[in-house]
């Protein structure tokens, strides 16, 4: 009972304002075309008369630019928003991708266990030996050596969202299965053989929905992370180039210019990323406190 | 144990196995290795003759085998980039980044344990409050922001510490250590703390949240209701539960601290593995993005292993049995 | 008042609150009063929820936090407890009140080795050096009666049985002589045999060292076995109290009668348990409905065999993923071999881990035999199986809080089988199928709307039996059906299993550790040990004149009401 009640309260005052950050910022993101004051894509948009000025609210700002411009004269609010787009787009594509692989796989070896088991866990204990980083750096060098430089432009965003996916597919694989196996010594799946359903209908009405909560969770707390995988991955100039730029790529642009003053083409970037992070990891945690049963029980 | 340990010497060969896999086919098909090796304008029959000294005219598996052979003898063939053997060229670089990984390491234990723990204990003191966010700020930030930050207040603005490189270095043989001159610890500060951050709040909550598992447990309520003192239940029996997934968890985190490594690495310039990684991944200097993974293969199953035999000796149940 | 009679524990009106976070105040117990002499052993019982849980926690000091002792006092061997800090100020747990815990496999720390666990007390409360702890240590494992004290001295908790663990948690309760004891059940985890010889240790120990014991049980068998005296607690509130003879053959209050009638009798097969009954015109209507369409409803006879079960052999383990390695194999039932007539109720019964719910797993097809066979109506049984013998066995398991899936409606739950095996024409029709299914095990209709949490555990277990009732099975296996339950759930829900399978012909098997449920529910029952089957005849037969060694002793040794106080309480 009093579990109950203490359940149907209010989330605490950062979980809403996470949320309401993360809301504005996805609207920002799916409009930014709109909003954004220039097209950083296109040259004709912006000029070099216009380049390295502070933010409006600073000496020899310009109200033009709130944030100022960088090197080459693009405004940095739309640089950003622009940047903002790509980061999110590729973090959403491969906790989406890792979830969906992750998920399969571990109610598959948490259902039937035995050598399925083994062989999905044994694959996973060898992705894990690598971590993310480091794998999306070798891919990366990887596809540098094989692919010319146009193709690699193209292929982008779709060779991180696959070398960010391919590691993190094992946390979704093993909550998943040790949450399987919980659920399968659980009378209600039991009863379910019993009954006679198929494995396929027994997983995906039976187990499927009473995991998911522990998925989602982890799901936002890997979004989190997917971003800043990207954002490291392209500030070390293994990820999205200049011409594309996401967030990570303008803080590595705005790294050349730190210690000439112009501190604002890395910070700015840098605040987004770590307001967008904050935000999710804020939601992410709250979710895994609400869904944990262990602290529930308390 | 024996059992136990057989299965964890199997699982260790299989990546072992799968990684020089990994290698070797890096080494065979990425890239052209006969184009790095010969002048500029070499003619077919140039060409030809480097491929029959690299013994790249051999069937695969034989060319694997080779591979193997000189992996196990330390030859990890040679960088493109610097023209020098990669083991002298890792070699050299192994002090940098196992100095900077001490100490960031022994940073983020010796305050992540204390304040993991106060966090389960006292979850509505003013310390645990304002740790608990820090961590999620913490988490939040990524190890380069993190790193900026720093350098742009430390070395840009207050001009007090530097923002690359190792300082000065002594020689203990063929050991370059940054630990015996002024120049030398100044450059430590910030990237240990860098990379510490990272460690510390990973640790933290790992610690919190086994603390509060451990004190929910009947053994400790039974403790409890035998009347021992509140700071020995915590401080020697709990506390001795709530640790032993820790070390799990650290062989397991290996990998990510040498992640974190690389990034920390690359944004001091500090002239570790990692960032002769990070330049080879742009070079691309294949032989040491191979060499390097082998590496990092090597010191996962190495350090897991570690893990699994020092737990033989604080678990009690897997001594006997 | 003199030392040898002042009481180790005098309780006068406490009360324990626990304010919720809708700012109401919970009252968990309410007003009790409670008092215990020397070398007494005074049992507290009552169902779940009645608070006696509470209580022995209020005086181990182990209230779980906003859970404050808002009223009253409790005077230990003559100290006052501090009731305005609410906590046990004054009175130091361990030093003035022992405490033994349910479980042994949980209540000692993995880490540390017995000697350890027994003498940090010792070392704190009564400031003994380690030799002379270690010395004490010795006495208290001779005293509760562990072999080789020396060594086991050194050993780690997991290197002991169960029995010996909760023997080591008994010793560590005594070791700086408490004269209060709380057990809170210190035999539920323990199998009958190892629970007789606990049970005896912990009178002897009373006996001969003048401990008082509080023991918190739901076990009236246990009651009657070893406490003097007895406090009956429902909803936070005492409603008899008394000497333990007493209370148990002529209880006065209408709560006491009813609980004692319902522990189900050891010595005489009832036809019902005399609990109220819950059937109604609706109850009744809803099973002629069943009974219709329930096909195999009086085909055949009595003695045609529905389940024949030869040689059963399951081993555990020994599938290994590395080639040449032989993984331990563990043999959990060794050659069984029984029928099942058509109508009856056969029962297993045996102690923990003698192989009984493996073969129940098996036939049910959860787990697959490694060797003989299982014959279900002509059709042996093996790893996959016709959707037609699927749907004839059915099953209902032990936990009701885990039978049911938490995100499924009640009527989707009980409706899915329905339609999966297309005994309904569309969904409309399988929902009107579970709703009858749900006045038939006695539960209102709109039951169905509602998920599994709305339900207690006894209402939720009738839901699991009419969702097994669905597939209109010819055969049932329950397994530990009641064992999760209070008793006088239990009792109504073993009422229930009867009039169903009287109505629809079902046969059943019937799988428990308790053998006044057997006696009561089963027409033959087979005993097992260590995976055999070491005795099979007719339920009557077995009980009055046992023939196996093994099945005498469980019967000497399962507490029992009627075996310490004679028939005398078939009258409540």
């Amino acid at each position: 009972m009093a579990t109950q009640s203490l359940m149907r309260r209010l989330p605490p005052v950062s979980v809403i304002i996470a949320s309401l950050v993360l809301l504005i910022m996805l609207i920002l993101v799916i409009f930014a075309p709109l909003i954004a004051p220039m097209d950083p894509r296109d040259v004709a948009s912006y000029s070099l008369m216009d380049m390295e000025i502070p933010p409006a609210f600073m000496d020899g700002g310009d109200p033009r630019f709130l944030l100022g411009t960088d090197n080459q004269g693009r405004d940095l609010v739309s640089v950003i928003l622009f940047g903002l787009r790509i980061s999110v787009l590729i973090g959403l594509g491969a906790v989406v991708f890792a979830a969906m692989l992750g998920v399969v796989l571990g109610l598959v070896a948490g259902f039937f266990g035995g050598v399925v088991d083994g062989i999905v866990m044994r694959i996973a204990d060898i992705f894990v030996s690598f971590p993310t980083i480091l794998v999306a750096l070798l891919i990366s060098g990887i596809t540098r050596a094989q692919l010319s430089a146009e193709t690699m432009l193209a292929w982008a965003p779709l060779v991180l969202i696959f070398s960010i996916a391919i590691n993190e597919w094992v946390q979704y694989a093993r909550t998943v299965r040790a949450s399987t196996m919980v659920e399968i010594a659980r009378d209600y799946v039991r009863a379910a053989k019993v009954i006679g359903l198929p494995a396929p209908r027994i997983m995906g009405r039976h187990i499927l929905p009473n995991i998911m909560s522990s998925v989602m969770v982890i799901a936002t707390i890997n979004l989190a992370g997917a971003i800043l995988t990207e954002a490291t991955l392209s500030f070390l100039g293994a990820g999205m180039p200049p011409t594309y730029p996401s967030l990570g790529t303008l803080i590595r642009i705005g790294n050349q210019f730190l210690f000439s003053g112009l501190w604002w083409i890395a910070v700015m970037p840098a605040t987004v990323l770590v307001v967008l992070v904050l935000a999710v990891n804020v939601i992410g945690d709250y979710l895994r406190d609400h869904f944990n049963p262990k602290l529930m029980a308390r | 144990m024996i059992r136990l340990f057989s299965v964890r010497l199997l699982q260790a060969i299989v990546v072992m196995v799968a990684v020089t896999a990994i290698a070797f086919f890096m080494f065979r098909f990425v890239g052209d290795p006969v184009a790095s090796m010969v002048r500029e304008g070499a003619t077919q029959a140039e060409k030809d003759a480097v491929r029959v000294a690299l013994g790249l005219d051999k069937p695969v598996f034989v060319q694997f085998a080779t591979f193997v052979g000189q992996v196990l003898t330390g030859d990890l063939g040679t960088s493109y980039r610097y023209q020098q053997p990669v083991t002298t060229l890792l070699l050299s670089r192994l002090p940098a980044t196992l100095e900077l990984v001490m100490v960031a390491t022994v940073l983020a234990l010796s305050l992540g344990i204390p304040l993991g723990v106060l966090c389960a204990l006292k979850p509505k003191a003013f310390l645990s409050r304002f740790t608990q966010s820090a961590t999620l700020v913490g988490i939040s930030m990524p190890t380069f922001v993190t790193g900026l930050l720093l350098i742009l207040i430390f070395a840009v603005n207050l001009r007090w510490l530097p923002s690359s490189g190792r300082g000065d270095l002594v020689d203990i043989g063929p050991w370059q250590t940054g630990f015996l001159s002024l120049s030398g610890l100044k450059s430590l500060i910030l990237p240990s703390i860098t990379l510490a951050l990272f460690q510390l709040t990973l640790i933290m909550r790992l610690v919190r949240s086994e603390m509060i598992d451990v004190l929910s447990s009947d053994y400790i309520r039974f403790a409890f209701a035998r009347g021992l003192p509140r700071t020995y239940i915590y401080g020697r029996l709990a506390l001795r539960n709530a640790l032993m997934p820790v070390v799990t968890v650290t062989g397991l985190q290996i990998g990510q601290l040498i992640a974190f490594a690389i990034v920390t690495e690359t944004v001091f310039q500090w002239p570790g593995m990692g960032l002769l990684f990070t330049n080879a991944v742009g070079y691309p200097d294949v032989p040491v993005l191979a060499a390097y993974l082998l590496f990092v293969g090597f010191l996962f199953v190495m350090i897991n292993m570690i893990v699994d035999i020092l737990y033989t000796f604080i678990d009690p149940r897997l001594r006997t049995r | 008042m003199t030392e040898t009679t002042r009481p180790v524990l005098d309780i006068r009106n406490l009360r324990v609150e626990y304010p919720l976070a809708n700012g109401d105040t919970l009252v968990a117990v309410k007003d009790i009063d409670l008092t215990i002499r020397p070398g007494e052993i005074h049992a507290l019982v009552g169902e779940s929820g009645a608070g006696k849980t509470t209580v022995g926690n209020a005086l181990m000091g182990l209230l779980q936090a906003p859970g404050k002792i808002a009223a009253g006092s409790i005077v230990i061997a003559g100290k006052e407890i501090d009731l305005r800090t609410g906590r046990t100020e004054g009175i130091v747990p361990g030093r003035d009140v022992g405490a033994i815990f349910q479980d042994p496999m949980t209540s000692l720390n993995p880490l540390f080795t017995v000697e350890s666990q027994l003498c940090e007390g010792m070392l704190t409360h009564l400031k003994l050096s380690s030799r002379e702890a270690k010395a004490r240590a010795l006495d208290l494992m001779r005293a509760v009666g562990i072999p080789e004290p020396e060594r086991r001295l050194g050993s780690y908790p997991h290197q002991l049985s169960g029995g010996q663990r909760q023997r080591v948690v008994i010793a560590t309760a005594l070791a700086c002589n408490p004269q209060l004891i709380v057990a809170d059940e210190p035999t539920t985890a323990l199998d009958v045999s190892v629970q007789a010889q606990i049970l005896k240790l912990i009178r002897d120990l009373a006996d001969e060292r003048g401990v008082g014991v509080l023991l918190v049980t739901h076990n009236m068998g246990v009651v009657a076995e070893i406490a003097d005296r007895v406090t009956i607690m429902q909803n936070g509130a005492v409603v008899e109290t008394g000497p333990t003879r007493t209370v148990l053959t002529a209880p006065k209050a209408p709560y006491a009668r009813t609980l004692i009638a319902a522990v189900p009798p050891i010595d005489a097969r009832l036809d019902r348990l005399p609990v109220p009954s819950e059937e109604t015109q609706v109850t009744l209507d809803a099973r002629a409905s069943v009974r219709r369409k329930s096909a195999r409803a009086e085909t055949g006879s009595r003695e045609d065999v529905v389940l024949s079960v030869r040689d059963l052999a399951v081993e555990y383990g020994g599938r290994s993923l590395l080639p040449g390695r032989k993984a331990s194999v563990f043999k959990a039932v060794k050659g069984v071999s029984f029928d099942v007539r058509r109508g009856e109720i056969f029962g297993l019964v045996g102690e923990s881990g003698c192989g009984k719910t493996t073969v129940a797993n098996t036939i049910a097809g959860l787990v697959t035999q490694s060797a003989g066979s299982i014959d279900f109506q002509g059709t042996a049984l093996g790893a996959r199986r016709e959707k037609s013998i699927r749907q004839s066995l059915q099953m209902v398991f032990q936990d009701p809080y885990s039978a049911l899936n938490p995100r499924l409606r009640i009527n989707a739950a009980i409706a899915e089988p329905i339609l999966f095996y297309k005994l309904a024409a569309n969904a409309q029709e399988a929902r009107e199928d579970a709703r009858t299914l749900l006045e038939a095990v006695g539960l209102p209709s709109d039951a169905g709307a509602r998920f599994a949490h709305a339900f207690s555990g006894g209402q939720r277990q009738r839901i699991a039996i009419a969702r097994a009732l669905g597939p209109r099975p010819s055969l049932l296996i329950c397994d530990e059906p009641t064992s999760a339950l209070d008793v006088s759930v239990q009792a109504q829900l073993l009422n229930l299993l009867k009039d169903l399978r009287d109505l629809a012909g079902l046969s059943m098997l019937f799988i428990s550790h308790d053998l006044a449920v057997i006696r009561q529910m089963c027409d033959r029952v087979a005993v097992m040990k260590a995976g055999e089957i070491v005795e099979l005849s007719e339920t009557e037969t077995l009980f009055t004149a046992p023939k196996h060694e093994y099945t005498r002793e469980l019967l000497r040794l399962a507490p029992s009401v009627e075996r310490i106080f004679g028939r005398q309480l078939a009258s409540a």
